[in-house]
């Protein structure tokens, strides 16, 4: 049982003192730009909620916010029950398991521009493996920086190669945390394959799946760098998710206002989401 | 149990794909690669690779690299530890708020605070160094240290800390000496996140620095500007920023897994 101690706090102090230093002062930087207007040499005049109004009825960024949820939506789709199925397919003891784990994790600590260039050259049509493999020897005409499909494909292919691991690790490290007299139990109960996972392993990964699903949610719907270094939003506007847009008006247009408003929007559907998915996922430990 | 094993073999021939297309193209020239397909090097060349470590501008972005991911990770476990211990340990005014709110600071789109950041570390002359892009990784990285140490911590009796106590152990002496060993898979398993994080993050970095401290995967761009295309060295620099990931993940593998399986995360 925990015990109550105020004093704990300065214990916490360090870690609010940094973390507030980075998440606070900026944020309010954002905040008063997305109230302002500006005229160059910083000269600057109250707005009031113009711009959020603005770009709350901008089709512009109603057809990003489209695109940032279906590619969530499919990333978590396609990565989630794959993670699962492969951490439940792998060795639970010897030598390889070690082995897998360091290779699967592998993808991850690929900085993330370098993912991007990565999956650009070997997806060319003509000098990269996949590019050359589709359009000379399939015969599918494959070419993301023309097909706007092809390049969703080729998006989501990178995400998956990416990032299931993380699925795939956290699913494994909970099945491992699994005792074997849950196995044995089920088998003297004659349970089968889908019952031993429906109410055996399921449950027991279910912790480490809301990490998993969370931190999938957050990082994939922010997701900047590895689809900008590929496609650049292109073809036309087909790949443009909602961090490239804000990146091409703030940076591009340097329009700093509706930027602003836009990011605070942003901010606060994808606290919204976390915390449906917090609060779903965390509701039966309640009861 | 054989036919199970084809499905994790599939996903590493998967994952290993274009990292064997990365590497193949780095010990290609320019030339070879503009000119057509091949699957091996044709002419096999350390081109490439000499360029990188010859020339101080690249192999200085390595240097810089390297140092702000360990000033940051070394920064984020030290203050993580005692708040993690604090939330293992006791109820206090506010506790799963704060918790909560550490949590967030992962969701802030990092396209979007890229200015502000690059104004706030002006504002405190901090531009350009290291240290500015420690400190602003520290804004992903603690939460997640804070959550994974929890997690660990709770998996420690209590009982621990009391017996020490009863000892005569004061709790600086008891949280070093008896604490932090008993945790030290944890600490890895730490530390190796907060590696990931930081040496990934790009846009913060490339922010954050202009010529001191610039990253790796900031110079790489250059490739893409000053001659052309340099396909051959994109792909050699690309290769070597895997090396140290790869180092590091080897010498953690033990925990990864054992690591997860214990307590909340």
């Amino acid at each position: 049982m925990k015990t109550e101690n105020q004093k704990a706090w300065f214990f916490v102090l360090p870690v609010l003192l940094l973390v507030a230093f980075n998440a606070l002062i900026p944020m309010m930087t954002v905040v008063n730009y997305s109230v302002q207007e500006t005229f160059g040499d910083n000269v600057f005049f109250w707005q009031g909620l113009d711009w959020f109004q603005q770009i709350l009825r901008s089709d512009r960024f109603h057809a990003a916010l489209g695109r940032q949820f279906l590619f969530t939506f499919l990333i978590l789709i396609i990565e989630v029950p794959l993670g699962i199925a492969i951490a439940l397919s792998m060795p639970r003891k010897g030598f390889w398991v070690p082995v897998c784990l360091v290779l699967m994790a592998l993808p991850m600590l690929i900085p993330w521009n370098v993912v991007g260039a990565m999956w650009n050259i070997f997806t060319l049509p003509d000098i990269g493996l996949l590019g050359y493999f589709l359009n000379h020897v399939l015969g599918i005409n494959y070419d993301m920086t023309q097909d706007p499909v092809a390049a969703w494909v080729t998006i989501i292919t990178m995400d998956v190669w990416h990032w299931t691991s993380l699925v795939v690790l956290l699913s494994y490290a909970g099945l491992v945390s699994i005792p074997d007299a849950y196995y044995q139990a089920a088998k003297i109960d004659g349970a089968s394959n889908w019952a031993v996972f429906r109410f055996i392993q399921l449950p027991k990964m279910k912790t480490v799946l809301t990490i998993a699903i969370l931190l999938r949610f957050m990082d994939s719907f922010n997701i900047y760098t590895e689809p900008f270094v590929l496609t650049g939003g292109g073809p036309g506007n087909s790949t443009t998710l909602l961090s490239i847009d804000l990146v091409k008006i703030a940076l591009g247009q340097f329009d700093l206002g509706p930027a602003a408003a836009m990011s605070l929007i942003y901010f606060a559907i994808t606290l919204l989401v976390s915390w449906l998915f917090y609060t779903l996922m965390t509701k039966d430990d309640q009861n | 149990m054989q036919k199970r094993s084809i499905v994790p073999i599939v996903y590493i021939l998967f994952l290993m794909l274009p990292i064997y297309w990365l590497v193949a193209m780095s010990f290609k020239t320019t030339n070879e690669i503009l000119s057509g397909f091949s699957l091996f090097p044709q002419t096999f060349t350390l081109e490439n690779y000499t360029t990188i470590f010859t020339d101080p501008s690249w192999y200085w972005g390595y240097i810089n690299s390297i140092l702000y991911v360990s000033i940051n990770t070394v920064i984020s476990i030290a203050v993580a530890l005692p708040a993690a211990y604090a939330f293992s340990r006791y109820r206090f005014l506010g506790d799963k708020q704060l918790f909560f709110w550490l949590l967030t600071n992962r969701m802030a789109p990092a396209a979007v605070f890229a200015l502000p950041f690059f104004q706030l570390y002006s504002a405190v002359e901090l531009f350009d160094t290291h240290l500015a892009v420690a400190l602003a990784h520290c804004l992903f990285n603690i939460p997640l240290a804070v959550w994974i140490l929890e997690g660990f911590m709770g998996g420690i009796p209590k009982e621990l800390d009391e017996t020490a106590f009863v000892d005569g152990y004061s709790f600086p002496r008891f949280f070093a000496t008896i604490f932090i060993p008993s945790i030290k898979a944890g600490v890895g398993v730490a530390a190796f996140f907060c590696f990931m994080f930081s040496w990934v993050e790009l846009l913060l970095a490339k922010t954050l620095t202009a010529v001191a401290a610039k990253p790796i995967a900031a110079t790489m761009t250059k490739t893409a500007s000053s001659a052309g295309y340099e396909l051959g060295l994109l792909a050699a620099a690309g290769t070597l920023t895997i090396i140290p990931g790869a180092i590091v993940i080897w010498f953690v593998r033990n925990y990864i897994a054992k690591g997860f399986a214990m307590g909340r995360v």
